[in-house]
């Protein structure tokens, strides 16, 4: 348990300097209104302070010497800066805020734009919580330190060195006696903290252990169910249940302790000057308005101390945050541009594989010494079993992924010499798993590219035949798509890809076909669809339809990583080899039901 | 306040606590406020050129009522607060009790993040509610009262100049916190979208990186971005008026004092000691009136919340034992029949199962196969009664299961779910769940017909190794054995595998099947599968296709019919071949 507790709060340290200086220089452009900033708290920390002093004047200048007129003034000077006070503090508070949210701003776009750059490969290896995480939670939570933390302390110095001032200025003895409760205030609160850090810590173990224990049963609340588990778990939920209890009830305790104690100190020091002071008086050597002020300046401590005591939690969680943010931006799994890239131009579409070895982790080769060519205008279609190496193949020639051995040839031209981003404009890829973002059916064929005009639009979707289904939605092309195209059949999202595909125009198509389960209506769209698609470009088909096999200029098999058989249809068939079983297993009940 | 009459029965509960926790509350008020009445009288002693003696009298009485405030202030948290804990445990305690009972359709109709967000979130703002709302409202009152009393009989027009402030301040924070509450909501769901689009883009990265739009993702994301800072700045704006708004209205009440006391002082009308105390008394009210704003906040926000947790605990158990429920049956045998059964999830939604008629003997194996969406499991769920069928009848041993008290019945029904569930617990944990205590043997020989054993004696800890996030993960097949093996050691009468080994591979899966025959014997058991090889042995198959039993018979029978089953057979044979060749 204790070992768990442990693992739960890796929290890390209050402060590094190191992660320090790199997010302090976030804040540098805006140092110079942080600077102002800093100076304005200064200043304005003088105005509390402040009122004490003047009712000490109003008492002891005006209100013992009978003066009406003395008194106005004074009241009228408390209340100008008591109102400076409130307006200054209002512009301050909005624009620390301001820069912080600037900061914060600064960050995400970075850590996002980062991201975008980042391979393939890094974000099949991570789950995408965590790199969700990163761009938003872990930013959020440095917020307090840009917004509040790095200002603020002026601040709350600035009150308690203004407060010293006026106090020394007035009475040194009766300053000191007064501050002596002081000490075990800062002791008192910096203790208190520690505490509540503690028992929050406990309360927060336990209540991830409240929430994980309810997030498992919910999630396996059949089980639960079905083994009658009921009884048994509800007092095991008591037992957690009542341990955040208890680790609550232990942190009152430190409240209940606190809060009183505070205001038992100002009361002692209240007693002081009373006792002290009221002696002074006595003596003449100190005005009855200065006990006043003194009683005033006692309850002013207070709030600096217990701030700058919470700084410590704040720097805290802003050190882990940043730290895991840090990781991110330093993270540079990045497929490398060419330093001198060969530009493209005029695309013939002729790709050749030579001698190609890859494996995603350097040893297990999901393909082996491919060699094949594709001619200008062809269409392959490549079938294997599961597993066989197809999809790799994709990632390869967009170069999702880099290969280990071998060379891939578009027009001759090695795609490695190539900027990636003017590759991948040649090349369309429509995916199995079609993905559509939320937005509007327009802005997922142009995917939100102005570039591509809605007349564009419309005719990529007439000619893959999904204007028919666009036009009879309520708002046909502005029509709302929700997230993941939640409202839309399979077919129609992949009418829609292919539409995508078709507006881009590409040199090269290369199309991951769906596993045809849909009704028989659709499966002729999306066919005759298909045929469209392919005319007048290089296309790779991973095909699942007999009728894109049929209709390839060239079949390649894959078995585990190899090229096994290449030719047409009725070569391979007579083969009797892998194609032939694969053609009885997948594509054989569909020659049966087109006969049907 | 309707919902949250709701906690009636909870105040009922800690009622003793409650009313001493109000009565510290009107002690140590009593205290605090005679705090101002020693500082008037000793700074009037002081003026009278006070000895030292009576100065250190007063700053001892000072401090003496300061700490009896303080011990009384200490026992109201630790009275209220604390029962505001322990109501929070009991309504959370009750709160699971209730979610426990419900049907499994609720489970699938509200998300886990839905249900959480009530057992923590609601919970949470009901809490808030019970203890700081009722601790300063009663503290506020109280305090007011005396307080003002003992002002208006100091001074009564300085006591109005001076209180003049504050029920604005009180009102003035309840709007701001009112604002706050609603632009931070609007923060929160432009936060839940920026976290949607970064999911989205993450998910969709394949896509934007083939069509080359990760210039024109960043440029929407810093939109969304630039939105989230406005809205934040909203926020700020109104944030930013806490302080000041505390600032003047605190300090004007003391100006007032200052001034019109003042010229009350040189009239004579009242003296310097006085004019101390009311400056302190504003002091000592001033926390309750902000207070006060903030916690009419806290009661709406709890009445929202326990509304949605009302609706929760209103919700219907629809699955449980009845008046018409046959207390005498205390076990099962295990002969199943449904007869004309019929389900569909919804009202609204088309049957999934259809006119369904089965018999399954005592001690016999039925295999159900069919597609993905055929009624395969749903078929399967209500013999357990997790769902209940929607017409028809299902009867086991001949009694409907209706009748049978649910703990009987799912004592001696053992399911092995298509998706496996572990718990985060050591494998003998695991393993055991469905018995009432660990045992070690028992799991061990179940383990081992599941073989599981071979694996678990390959793990650091052998079976007391811990299983999910605190342990190690367990690879698909090892997942589904160990829930075969904790079904297994309840013993059941009735044993329901529903695709239970699709990822173990075909070897492993021969050698379960094999150890299964012999535990099987005088068990009724089902097996759902898509693979050939796991049917193949029963005793009857049947084959569902669009919640319709289509074609039944033995393993021969169907392969000779040329019909689904004869097509599955075959391919899978072929797959077999293609994954042999090399």
């Amino acid at each position: 348990m204790a070992d768990n507790k442990q693992d739960d709060e890796i929290l890390g340290k209050a402060y590094d300097s190191k992660l320090m200086k790199r997010l302090l220089t976030y804040i540098k452009p805006y140092k110079k209104y942080v600077i102002i900033a800093i100076l304005l708290n200064i200043f304005v920390a003088s105005l509390g302070p402040l009122r004490p002093y003047l009712t000490k004047v109003a008492i002891d200048d005006y209100i013992v010497h009978a003066n009406y007129h003395g008194l106005m003034i004074i009241a009228l000077l408390l209340f100008a800066s008591l109102i400076l006070q409130a307006v200054v503090q209002y512009f301050l508070t909005y624009y620390t805020q301001y820069l912080g949210q600037r900061t914060l701003y600064d960050i995400r776009t970075q850590i996002f734009e980062h991201t975008q750059k980042l391979a393939l490969k890094y974000f099949d290896r991570t789950p995408i919580g965590r790199i969700v995480t990163r761009t938003t939670n872990d930013v959020e939570s440095l917020s307090e330190l840009f917004s509040s933390g790095i200002v603020m302390v002026f601040s709350d110095v600035f009150i308690i060195i203004w407060i010293l001032v006026f106090m020394f200025s007035m009475d040194i003895p009766l300053s000191l006696v007064t501050l002596s409760v002081l000490p075990v205030l800062i002791y008192g609160t910096f203790l208190f903290r520690k505490k509540v850090r503690e028992t929050y810590r406990d309360v927060r173990f336990h209540l991830a252990r409240l929430n994980s224990y309810m997030q498992e049963h919910v999630t396996g609340m059949s089980v639960v169910q079905i083994f009658r588990k009921e009884k048994d778990e509800l007092n095991k939920f008591s037992s957690i249940n009542a341990d955040h209890r208890e680790a609550n009830i232990k942190s009152i305790f430190y409240y209940a302790l606190f809060f009183p104690g505070v205001e038992l100190l100002s009361s002692i020091a209240i007693a002081l000057i009373i006792w002290y002071g009221g002696g002074e008086v006595v003596q003449k050597s100190v005005g009855i308005g200065d006990l006043f002020a003194f009683i005033q300046f006692t309850e002013m401590f207070f709030r600096p101390i217990r701030d700058l005591s919470e700084k410590y939690n704040i720097m805290q969680t802003s050190m882990a945050s940043s730290e895991r943010i840090f990781k991110l931006l330093d993270n540079d799994t990045f497929i490398k541009n060419p330093e001198n890239p060969i530009k493209l131009n005029g695309v013939k579409g002729d790709i050749q594989f030579k001698d190609v070895w890859f494996a995603y982790d350097d040893e297990n080769y999901v393909l082996k010494n491919i060699n094949f060519n594709i001619n200008p205008g062809e269409t392959v279609a490549i079938v294997g079993h599961t597993g066989a190496g197809k999809s790799t193949l994709i990632n390869i020639l967009t170069r999702f992924y880099d290969i280990n051995k071998g060379s891939v040839l578009l027009d001759g031209i090695d795609i490695r010499k190539v900027d990636k981003r003017d590759l991948r404009k040649y090349i369309s890829i429509v995916l199995q798993d079609v993905f559509l973002f939320s937005g509007t059916v327009e802005s997922n064929i142009n995917m939100d590219n102005d570039e591509i005009s809605l007349e564009k639009i419309i005719h990529s979707a007439k000619t893959v035949g999904a204007d028919k289904f666009i036009s009879n939605l309520p708002n046909k092309y502005s029509e709302e798509v929700k997230e993941r195209g939640a409202t839309l059949s399979v077919g129609q999202k992949q009418l829609i890809s292919f539409a995508r595909a078709l507006a881009y125009d590409p040199k090269i198509l290369i199309l991951d076909e769906a596993t045809s389960s849909i009704d028989t209506e659709t499966e002729q769209l999306i066919q005759s669809a298909i045929e469209k698609l392919l005319v007048g470009r290089t296309a790779i088909v991973i095909a699942h339809r007999l009728s894109t096999i049929q209709n390839a200029d060239k079949i390649i098999v894959l078995h585990k990583g190899e090229i096994r058989e290449i030719g047409n249809h009725q070569e391979l068939l007579a083969k009797r080899g892998i194609y032939y079983k694969l053609y009885q297993l997948q594509y054989k009940d569909q020659e049966l039901r087109k006969s049907n | 306040m309707k919902n949250l009459l709701t906690l009636k029965k909870y105040f009922i509960k800690y009622k003793t606590k409650l009313l001493w926790g109000m009565l510290f509350i009107l002690i140590s008020n009593a205290m605090t406020v005679y705090l101002p009445i020693l500082l008037k009288d000793s700074i009037n002693e002081i003026q009278k050129n006070a000895t030292s003696s009576i100065l250190l009298n007063y700053a001892l009485l000072i401090v003496g009522t300061s700490i009896v405030a303080g011990v009384f202030r200490y026992l109201i948290r630790q009275t209220i607060i604390v029962v505001s804990r322990e109501i929070e445990y009991d309504l959370r305690g009750d709160f699971w009790e209730h979610i426990q009972k419900l049907p499994l359709k609720y489970f699938q109709n509200n998300s886990t993040g839905n249900i959480m967000s009530h057992a923590t979130n609601d919970i949470n703002a009901v809490r808030g509610f019970i203890g700081p709302a009722v601790m300063y409202s009663i503290d506020t009152v109280i305090r007011l009262v005396i307080v003002v009393a003992i002002m208006i009989s100091l001074n009564f027009t300085l006591t109005i100049y001076a209180l003049l402030p504050l029920p604005i301040l009180s009102y003035g924070v309840y709007r701001v916190g009112k604002l706050i509450h609603e632009k931070y909501t609007k923060i929160q769901e432009n936060f839940s979208q920026l976290t949607t689009r970064a999911q989205e883009n993450f998910s969709g990265i394949r896509v934007i990186k083939s069509y080359v739009r990760e210039a024109n993702e960043i440029k929407r994301w810093n939109e969304l971005s630039q939105e989230f800072l406005r809205k934040n700045m909203n926020l700020v704006r109104i944030q930013s008026l806490i302080m000041p708004i505390l600032t003047i209205i605190t300090g004007i009440s003391i100006i007032v004092v200052i001034w019109v006391g003042g010229i009350k002082v040189i009239d004579g009308e009242m003296n310097l000691g006085e004019m101390a105390a009311f400056v302190m008394y504003l002091s000592i009210l001033i926390w309750p009136v902000i207070a006060f704003g903030w916690v009419m906040n806290i009661i709406q926000q709890a009445e929202a919340s326990m509304k949605r947790l009302n609706k929760i605990l209103n919700e219907p158990y629809e699955i449980q034992d009845s008046s018409s429920t046959d207390l005498s049956v205390k076990e099962l045998k295990g002969e199943i029949e449904l007869r004309n059964v019929s389900f569909k999830y919804l009202e609204s939604l088309p049957d999934v199962l259809i006119d369904v008629n089965l018999n399954i003997p005592i001690g016999s194996t039925l295999a159900i196969i069919g597609h993905t969406g055929s009624g395969k499991t749903s078929l399967i769920n209500l013999i357990p009664r997790l769902y209940d069928v929607t017409s028809g009848e299902l009867f086991i041993d001949g009694k409907n299961v209706k009748n049978i008290p649910l703990d009987v019945l799912r004592t001696n029904v053992a399911v092995v779910q298509q998706e496996s569930f572990l718990f985060s617990d050591s494998v003998y944990g695991n393993l055991s769940y469905g018995l009432r205590e660990t045992d070690k043997l028992r799991v061990e020989e179940v383990s081992r017909i599941a073989n599981f054993d071979r694996d678990v004696q390959s793990f650091p800890n052998g079976y007391d190794t811990m299983v999910g996030e605190r342990g190690i993960t367990f690879s698909g097949g090892q997942k589904q054995r160990a829930s075969l093996a904790r079904a297994l050691a309840t013993n059941p009468k009735i044993l329901i595998l529903d695709d239970s080994f699709s990822a173990v591979d075909t070897h492993t899966e021969e050698e379960i099947l094999k150890n299964l025959k012999e535990f099987m014997k005088n068990r009724t058991s089902i097996i759902i599968s898509h693979r050939i090889s796991t049917v193949k042995d029963a005793d009857k198959i049947v084959v569902l296709e669009n919640g319709r039993i289509t074609e039944q018979g033995t393993h021969s029978e169907l392969v000779g019919q040329n019909g689904i089953y004869a097509e599955l057979h075959y391919k899978q044979l072929l797959e077999k071949e293609l994954e042999e060749l090399n």
